[in-house]
């Protein structure tokens, strides 16, 4: 589905750079496209320029270089409340003064729509968000959940195309959280919005989203469907953020097309899939994800690779097992197995052999 | 609307209802150790009780000594009428049956006669003087003269009683006449030590007050009187001649003719002069006349039957440019009328300071509150610097500033805006006042309204502009409400520290630009009414309450936040 055509991009950052200071850029050379009705997520550290990248598209911020197209037209002129951007924020904000009914009706009424009709959008939103009832109360009056719902429907009651939202489930709790992730995900599909939503909870990006954003140090370092993501990540600092995963550090041998050797540090020699490495004597870390790794040999294929581990610690944890291993001077290696009733329960102090296939052990970059 | 934390509507096992249930059950929760739950726990907050009360003891009790109790006093002050009934009491008593037409009768006159001859040995006479000359232009020096003028009465009687006998001219015949024996004796011994207090106090004779009704309560007046205040033995001081006016009275009134006392002789040749017909009397609405000619006219009288009360509203009717009359409390006339005109000026000079301070003060509390911290700080350091210098200095800068050969006349004579021979009159005026009190009081407006504006998140504005309003619609209806509780803190500020405000007016202010403020310390300093003073005072506090419990009523009192 994702379309990255520069043409028919809906939203668009051409080699964007922003400094707040003058000294240190906090966003470097950012590029990304985005066609209509996709939902989008930016995902990273404190400090990536997330928010950052949010607030130029809102207007909120202008780009120090580059240029920020909103379906084919430059915007980086437009002020804010022209860009025709709905916001959830953060915190909500949403104005203490008004009742909720109010909040939801200040957009209308700033776009000079008549009475009677605000009513019905501002009922219409409300309903949408399973908030009918509340139009009286003030946000001070509402829980947590509900000013985030509230502060959805402002986002949307003025129909905007493209919604930015912050982190807007960030102070809600595990449940509710989930809860709202399925709503905003449906409500985004069902009314063809484009949505750019900024969290650093991965797998509430992975979860909700067209394509995730990774962004580190002002950079996207990867932009890909969630499994894609996940499954073949193009850099170590993508698959340490993204799941959980096993490195081991080594240099690399030979690189032979689709297939590397890599001499791990510890003395170990393991065939890996080279994905940004290219040639013989560079370091390199390899990963593994601790569900692609096997105890029972006989569930791999023929070219399976194997090492020696012992068991520093077995943790139940209902549908899998999690047990912690020393391999080839990791202490921290890590395999998840599926609870079922054939599954071998390790001892601590256990030697067992472990293996994986080839092309599921990556080669990336070693910083 | 629904209310999802409405009261329970659920009759079944909820933890309220177990509670509920187990009240109405078991009578009050009891403790472990079974004394009621309520009890134990008021005990156990005794404790923090007493160390609460004990940390904020120093602050009450000085704010007590120091405010309160001044305040209570000045309360007390703008009613307290004492001074009239104290100094004179038997006038005021005389005075009651009086129905204030015409003249009074002769007993208030031999009242005052006694009272103000009193009042001029103790020296309090012009003390009541000036009060009563509050009410009557003319009592202050009224009661002066009379105090030394009194003498003339009594001098008829006693230069009478001398030529008859030398003996009415000495101490000591007087004293037998009076005193008891042991009083004599006692004071003859102390005399004779000639050692410092310890006089013995002077006794009535038996016998002699029912002999010498009024004459004997005249000297025993003057006997103490010369015992503590001057501390002289009576034996050595001839009487003061009100006590030869009462022997007179009592002579006059009376036979002595079996009169066996002490120096018989005497007293009953001085009762047959009196009886003869060469014997000259005055009558003291005569005395008084003599003195001066203003105790021949009523309104004296009225004045001092008027304020004879302990308690009065006299003050408070002054405050409010009224008068008491015996026809009740009337206004003044329009030109003596000063003070409502004075409390309306105030009023209105102090709004106008707070909508400038407002004015003036509002962009910059919302530039400070949305500068980076540390240049706000740079920039808060400039608002608050005119709180390092004086304000006398402030006050005197706007002077230089502001006069006709000042800086400003001086740069728009420059200019050629304003003519040489025409400079502004810009201080000296209301103009000044206002300017300058603008000025002085600016920070604390800028204060609160920073503090609650630093407050208000900026997202607020963002999210208004990203629903597409524009900047001055964000502002005004999404901003400025949420400021609003900081304008209401400043003007509260403001306007009660500017509505008493005294020294910027007292110098800026010249004739036109004063405050009310600037009145009462006249009072206090200067015309020493202090009861007035008081009763200004209490009318700017009530009016101050008024204004606050309005604001509250319009704006609410929940709306004003510092920070
Ligand atoms: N107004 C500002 N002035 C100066 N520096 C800023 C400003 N806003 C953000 N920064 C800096 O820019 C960098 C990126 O900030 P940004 O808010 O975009 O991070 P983020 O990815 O949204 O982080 P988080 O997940 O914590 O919200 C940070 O180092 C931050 O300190
Ligand atoms: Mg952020």
């Amino acid at each position: 589905m994702p379309d990255t055509g520069t043409s028919d991009a809906f939203v668009a950052f051409e080699r964007v750079q922003k400094s707040y200071d003058g000294e240190t850029l906090v966003v470097k050379d950012l590029n990304l496209n985005m066609p209509k009705g996709e939902f989008l997520t930016m995902l990273g550290p404190s400090g990536s320029g997330k928010t950052t990248c949010l607030m130029m598209l809102a207007g909120f911020e202008t780009a120090t270089h580059g240029e920020i197209k909103l379906d084919g037209v430059s915007i980086n002129n437009i002020p804010p409340h022209k860009r025709g951007i709905g916001m959830v924020f953060q915190n909500y904000a949403l104005f203490p003064h008004m009742t909720v009914a109010e909040n939801l009706s200040f957009p209308l009424e700033v776009r000079k729509i008549g009475k009677s009709e605000r009513e019905k959008k501002v009922q219409r939103a409300l309903d949408m968000v399973e908030m009918g009832a509340f139009g009286g109360r003030r946000p001070a009056q509402l829980s947590g959940g509900q000013q985030q719902r509230i502060a959805l429907a402002r986002a949307l009651v003025f129909e905007p195309e493209l919604v930015l939202m912050d982190e807007p489930l960030g102070a809600l709790d595990k449940q509710l959280r989930e809860k709202m992730q399925f709503e905003i995900t449906d409500l985004a599909h069902r009314l063809g919005i484009t949505v750019v939503y900024v969290t650093h909870d991965q797998t509430e990006a992975l979860t909700m989203s067209d394509r995730v954003a990774v962004f580190d140090d002002g950079r996207i370092q990867q932009l890909a469907p969630p499994d894609q993501l996940y499954e073949a990540p193009e850099n170590s600092f993508v698959a340490q953020f993204i799941g959980e995963n096993n490195t081991l550090e080594g240099v690399v041998q030979e690189v032979k097309g689709e297939t590397c050797t890599v001499k791990l540090d510890h003395g170990e020699i393991i065939e890996a899939k080279p994905v940004n490495v290219s040639k013989a004597g560079e370091r390199t870390r390899v990963s593994i994800r601790p569900e692609r790794v096997e105890i029972d040999k006989s569930r791999l294929g023929e070219n399976a690779h194997t090492l020696k581990a012992t068991v520093r610690e077995f943790i139940y944890m209902g549908d899998i097992f999690r047990t912690r291993l020393s391999v080839a001077g990791n202490d921290e290696f890590v395999i998840k197995t599926r609870n079922a009733p054939d599954q071998v329960r390790l001892r601590p102090g256990q030697e067992v052999e472990i293996g994986w296939m080839p092309e599921d052990c990556r080669a990336l970059d070693a910083t | 609307m629904t209310d999802a934390t409405g009261a329970d509507k659920f009759t079944g096992p909820t933890p309220d209802n177990a509670l509920r249930q187990a009240d109405a059950e078991s009578g009050p929760v009891l403790a472990a150790d079974g004394t009621p739950l309520k009890k134990s726990l008021g005990r156990a907050l005794r404790m923090q009780k007493i160390r609460a009360l004990a940390l904020i003891a120093p602050l009450l009790i000085f704010v007590l000594v120091s405010f309160i109790a001044p305040i209570a006093d000045m309360l007390f002050r703008s009613v307290e009428n004492q001074i009239v009934s104290e100094t004179l009491p038997r006038t005021t008593e005389a005075l009651g049956s009086w129905d204030g037409e015409g003249m009074p009768s002769e007993d208030v006159f031999e009242a005052a006669y006694y009272d103000i001859f009193i009042a001029a040995e103790n020296r309090i006479h012009t003390r009541l003087g000036s009060r009563l000359n509050y009410e009557l232009t003319g009592a202050s020096s009224l009661f002066r003269r009379s105090g030394r003028g009194l003498d003339d009465i009594g001098e008829v009687y006693q230069d009478q009683f001398e030529d008859l006998d030398e003996n009415w001219d000495e101490a000591r015949p007087w004293a037998e006449i009076m005193g008891s024996e042991d009083w004599i004796a006692a004071q003859e011994e102390w005399d004779a030590a000639d050692e410092e207090g310890g006089m013995p106090r002077f006794q009535l004779r038996e016998g002699a007050a029912t002999a010498f009704p009024n004459a004997a309560q005249a000297y025993l007046t003057f006997a103490r009187f010369t015992q503590t205040e001057d501390e002289d033995s009576p034996l050595e001081e001839e009487p003061w001649s009100m006590v030869h006016t009462a022997l007179y009275q009592d002579l006059a009134a009376e036979d002595y003719a079996s009169y066996d006392g002490p120096r018989a002789g005497m007293v009953q040749a001085a009762d047959e002069l009196v009886a003869s017909p060469d014997f000259q009397t005055v009558t003291f609405a005569d005395g008084f006349a003599e003195i001066d000619e203003d105790w021949a006219t009523p309104e004296i009288w009225q004045t001092i039957k008027l304020y004879s009360p302990n308690y009065t509203s006299g003050y408070f009717l002054n405050a409010v440019d009224m008068q008491l009359t015996p026809d009740g409390a009337e206004a003044r006339d329009a030109d003596e009328q000063i003070y409502l005109f004075l409390f309306k000026r105030t009023l209105f000079m102090s709004l106008v300071i707070t909508f400038s301070c407002i004015a003036l003060g509002y962009p910059v509390a919302f530039l400070l509150s949305n500068l980076p911290m540390r240049t706000a700080n740079v920039l808060m350091i400039l608002v608050l610097l005119p709180f390092w210098t004086s304000l006398l200095v402030r006050t005197s800068a706007w002077k230089v500033m502001l006069q006709q050969q000042g800086v400003i006349n001086d740069v728009l004579v420059w200019l050629g805006l304003v003519a040489d021979d025409s400079r502004l009159v810009m201080i000296n005026n209301q103009f000044g006042t206002i300017v300058a009190m603008t000025h002085i009081l600016l920070p604390f407006m800028i204060l609160p309204m920073y503090s609650v504006m630093s407050t208000i998140p900026p997202s607020y504005l963002r999210a208004a502009k990203s629903l597409g309003a524009t900047n001055w619609t964000a502002f005004w209806r999404v901003y400025f409400p949420q400021s609003i509780p900081g304008i209401g803190a400043g003007s509260i500020l403001v306007f009660i520290l500017s509505i008493g405000y005294y020294i910027t007016p007292e110098i800026v202010g010249g004739t036109t630009g004063t405050f009310i403020s600037n009145r009462i310390a006249y009072h206090i300093s200067t015309s020493l009414n202090w009861g007035l003073a008081a009763a200004l005072g209490s009318i700017l506090l009530v009016v101050v309450l008024l204004l606050y419990w309005a604001y509250d009523r319009i704006v609410g009192i929940d709306n004003v936040k510092l920070g």
